[in-house]
């Protein structure tokens, strides 16, 4: 998968900078974030495919906002599965296309016995439900608990802040 | 800063077929080449201009949040999602509180005896720990810890249609 050990240099993490709240949107982008950077559009794209393929850039493309596109029934599930088989159910679970993300964390006993994180996403909640029952029956009797958190609130929300130099 | 509610909803089927493609086809794969909207116009059989008024009009409507790279969170130094039980009359004070730290980059009120969820992300663990203790005096409650240990997803975005 993605290579966490690679290093970015002041230019790389300039071009974050330039363009993690978007690129311009006109007929050629990467040449007006290069001309702000003073270096060739080919250096910035060629600078982007590299954080691509080493998955530093997940992807690059339109970056929906799935709340406002009628995606009303979306809940952070938590589950309790076997430590042992975290790893497997994570990866199926996260293979699943109306789940964006999913993640082992580790329980906060006695508080939280739940080591595996699914954020769903469906139309209204009916929906989400029933994308969750699909995530239980896959799980079987390894689904030893689980709970739906919904969000009512986003609070604060700020993207990756990423500064250079200092 | 201020807590913010939820953005209208907008009608999906108000979209036209090529908005509904566009969004479906483009969340990751956006050309890098010197044009990228012209080589996305010529693959979805419409024009460079079309493209542009299209993005341009779903970023300014909240369709879209924007075009571009989606980073891989947290670069370097350490990071937790963090959760903590408030009362609700506390829960105004606790929210100021919590998301006026810099290192707090997500503060979410979920439905769950838990009820606050936030991320913090600083250059080193000490000053996460330092930011959760704070927050927990703050708060007069215990403060979960709970680190991503393993990501099995890369977020290539999901069909919306």
């Amino acid at each position: 998968m993605s290579d966490d050990t690679i290093k970015l240099d002041e230019l790389d993490r300039r071009i974050v900078v330039a363009t993690q709240a978007g690129l311009p949107l006109v007929a050629e982008p990467y040449q007006q974030v290069a001309e702000a950077l003073g270096v060739t559009a080919e250096e910035v794209m060629q600078r982007l495919q590299r954080m691509l393929e080493s998955g530093i850039i997940r992807r690059i493309g339109a970056v929906p906002n799935h709340y406002t596109l009628g995606f009303r029934g979306n809940g952070m599930t938590v589950w309790d599965v076997p430590d042992e088989k975290v790893v497997e159910y994570g990866e199926k679970i996260g293979a699943l296309d109306f789940v964006s993300h999913a993640y082992h964390r580790p329980r906060f006993l006695p508080e939280w016995r739940y080591n595996l994180f699914a954020m769903v996403h469906g139309r209204n909640r009916d929906e989400l439900k029933q994308k969750i029952d699909t995530i239980a029956q896959m799980l079987g009797e390894d689904n030893r608990a689980h709970e739906v958190l919904f969000s009512t609130r986003i609070l604060k929300k700020t993207g990756l802040r990423l500064v250079t130099g200092s | 800063m201020l807590a913010e509610t939820l953005q209208p909803e907008l009608n999906p089927e108000a979209l036209t077929e090529l908005e509904k493609r566009l969004l479906n086809e483009y969340q990751q794969g956006l050309p890098l080449s010197p044009t990228p909207f012209a080589d996305m116009a010529q693959h979805l059989g419409t024009t460079e201009d079309e493209v542009l008024r299209i993005l341009d009009d779903m970023q300014q409507q909240g369709i879209i949040s924007r075009v571009g790279p989606v980073f891989k969170p947290k670069q370097a130094g350490a990071s937790t999602l963090a959760a903590v039980a408030v009362p609700p009359e506390a829960m105004a004070s606790a929210a100021a509180f919590i998301s006026a730290f810099d290192e707090v980059n997500h503060n979410y009120e979920r439905l769950h005896r838990l009820n606050l969820w936030f991320v913090v992300t600083a250059p080193n663990q000490q000053r996460v720990d330092e930011v959760l203790a704070e927050i927990e005096a703050h708060c007069g409650q215990p403060v979960l810890h709970l680190p991503l240990m393993k990501h099995f997803h890369i977020d290539l975005g999901f069909p919306l249609w």
